[in-house]
């Protein structure tokens, strides 16, 4: 019971809290404050009755993932209750290893079962200047996972005063996702270039990881894949490993029906980070009217017209209205 | 001069079991198709013995007219669907194509059917997992006059992808070709794959737990 310190000295606050918000008779309640407002030595004994009574303030569990309620929903969702849904990315991400770093490529279209929620969204996301990771999965998961971590990463990287390395992001996802079972479902493509060289990993929902050359993931992933597997090879230079990022990508685009619209890209390199937003925008509008779509006055024929106040207006005699 | 082909795995499963590795899995029909198959072999062999039937019945029309691909495959396309409507399917995906001499000259068609019904014609086909590894290949770059060697190179790519990638697959393929001239089926052969990646080396140096 050491959470929070002292026991006594932590039931003394929490009591202190409460009585000030219901002004409750001091004697009556909290026995605890006048046994510390005494000079004499602190009695240990338990004081659970009074804590019951306050109120519910229980130590908080210490982390990872509480199977407390899982009997009781799958219960309700056996009677029939309608279980909520997640946003899924619906996603292509890919990334591989090039001659000097590191390029990772996304789509950008985010689905809510079949309707397409955002269609120019960011699945690339900043872990630290040097490592960047694409998310598919569940949207909220993959965002809230990777700001998570992109934390700890600077408040460490203020602690060691040195450049973030990709193992360090990748131990942290993996320890995260695996205390909560595959329940957070953040399917990762994690690249980056550290003082060790340019990596590149892959972090599934469960937990578990892959070191690779080239790596696809999301539900676009067989057709990246298999654009990866027929041109991929060592020692590309930059531009063809955009390019084959890019290619890869739009395979998924284009044959996978969850993913679409447009290609991010993210190069990285020793020492540089380039993030290229909207890199390639293979589904433009292509229908523009030619007339414009200004509606000027004019344009639509005025049949009648009929001005009918709304309120009465109120003149002010004397004084300003603000003086008051 | 049209010519179309076909290549797949010859391997059969028996469940998780790789039971079979030398079945082929492409026939002749008549004068002027192919069938290749997946899903469930004996419901294919059952397949070719109505094919038989018909071919036979044909044949003794003695017209000098022969079914070409157009016609098997309007045929299938009724047989599975049918039997889709009596909850009884035949459990296959089916590829037919050939060449036949039509009033336009000669004519190749290639079309699919499978277990529900669902039938169409098109330039590049896949069953099964080809479906989303080999499509988006072939979407990318078939094109109208390809000849026979680019053809080949073209579905070995995709097969080794295959390969790769679908566990249900081995290094054992044959290809078969179909021209006006007729089918040509080839021996089994293997492709070389590549492994030696630097990453595979030894992928935990960088990363302890992870491979």
């Amino acid at each position: 019971m050491d959470f929070f310190g002292d026991e006594e000295e932590y039931n003394t606050n929490v009591l202190a809290i409460i009585q000030r918000n219901h002004e409750l008779v001091p004697g009556a309640l909290c026995p605890a404050a006048s046994a510390t407002s005494s000079p004499s030595p602190r009695r240990r004994h338990r004081r659970r009755r009074s804590i019951s009574m306050a109120g519910a303030m229980d130590l908080p569990a210490k982390g990872g993932f509480s199977f407390d309620l899982c009997r009781r929903n799958a219960m309700l969702a056996e009677k029939g209750l309608k279980m909520p849904g997640f946003r899924k990315t619906g996603t292509t991400i890919v990334g591989l290893v090039f001659q000097d770093g590191v390029v990772l490529g996304a789509d950008t279209r985010a689905t809510e079962g079949p309707i397409v929620a955002d269609k120019n969204c960011e699945k690339i996301h900043y872990m630290a200047p040097n490592i960047y990771c694409c998310g598919a999965g569940t949207a909220a998961d993959t965002e809230a996972v990777t700001d998570m971590v992109s934390s700890q990463l600077q408040l460490h990287r203020y602690a060691t005063g040195r450049e973030s390395r990709v193992v360090t992001a990748l131990t942290l996802l993996k320890s995260h996702l695996f205390s909560y079972q595959g329940h957070v479902s953040a399917a990762l493509v994690l690249g980056g270039v550290d003082v060790t060289g340019p990596h590149l990993h892959t972090v599934y929902p469960h937990g578990s990881t892959d070191t690779l050359p080239f790596a696809t993931m999301g539900s676009g992933s067989l057709a990246a894949m298999s654009v990866f597997e027929s041109k991929y090879k060592e020692g590309l230079t930059r531009e063809e490993g955009i390019q084959l990022v890019s290619d890869a990508i739009c395979a998924g685009i284009f044959n996978d029906l969850g993913s679409g619209s447009n290609v991010d890209v993210c190069v990285i390199t020793k020492g540089k980070t380039e993030y290229l937003r909207n890199h390639q925008l293979p589904n433009p509008r292509t229908y523009v009217s030619s007339k414009g779509y200004s509606f000027t006055k004019g344009q639509t024929e005025v049949l009648s017209t009929k001005i009918t106040q709304l309120e009465p207006k109120v003149e002010v005699a004397e004084g300003d209205a603000m003086e008051e | 001069m049209w010519n179309l082909f076909f290549s797949l795995v010859l391997s059969a499963s028996y469940g998780s079991t790789l039971r079979y590795k030398s079945v082929e899995r492409i026939k002749a029909v008549g004068k002027h198709s192919l069938i290749g198959a997946s899903g469930e072999f004996s419901d294919f062999q059952e397949i070719l013995r109505y094919l038989d039937e018909l071919t036979l019945s044909d044949h003794m029309w003695d017209d000098g007219n022969s079914l070409g691909p157009k016609e098997v495959h309007s045929y299938l396309t009724r047989v599975m669907y049918n039997r889709r409507n009596k909850f009884d399917p035949l459990w296959n995906s089916l590829v037919l194509g050939g060449v036949k001499k039509g009033p336009k000259g000669e004519e190749k068609y290639l079309g699919m059917v499978n277990m529900i019904g669902t039938h169409f014609e098109e330039n590049h086909i896949a069953t099964g997992f080809g479906n989303h590894l080999a499509i988006p290949i072939l979407r990318a770059e078939w094109c109208e006059d390809m000849t026979f060697e680019e053809a080949v190179k073209l579905v070995e790519k995709c097969l080794l992808v295959l390969l790769y990638r679908d566990r249900s697959s081995i290094n054992k393929f044959q290809i078969a070709k179909i021209t006006t001239e007729g089918a040509t089926i080839y021996p089994p052969y293997s492709l070389k794959t590549h492994w030696g990646f630097a990453a595979f080396e030894n992928p935990s140096k960088g990363a302890v737990g992870s491979w």
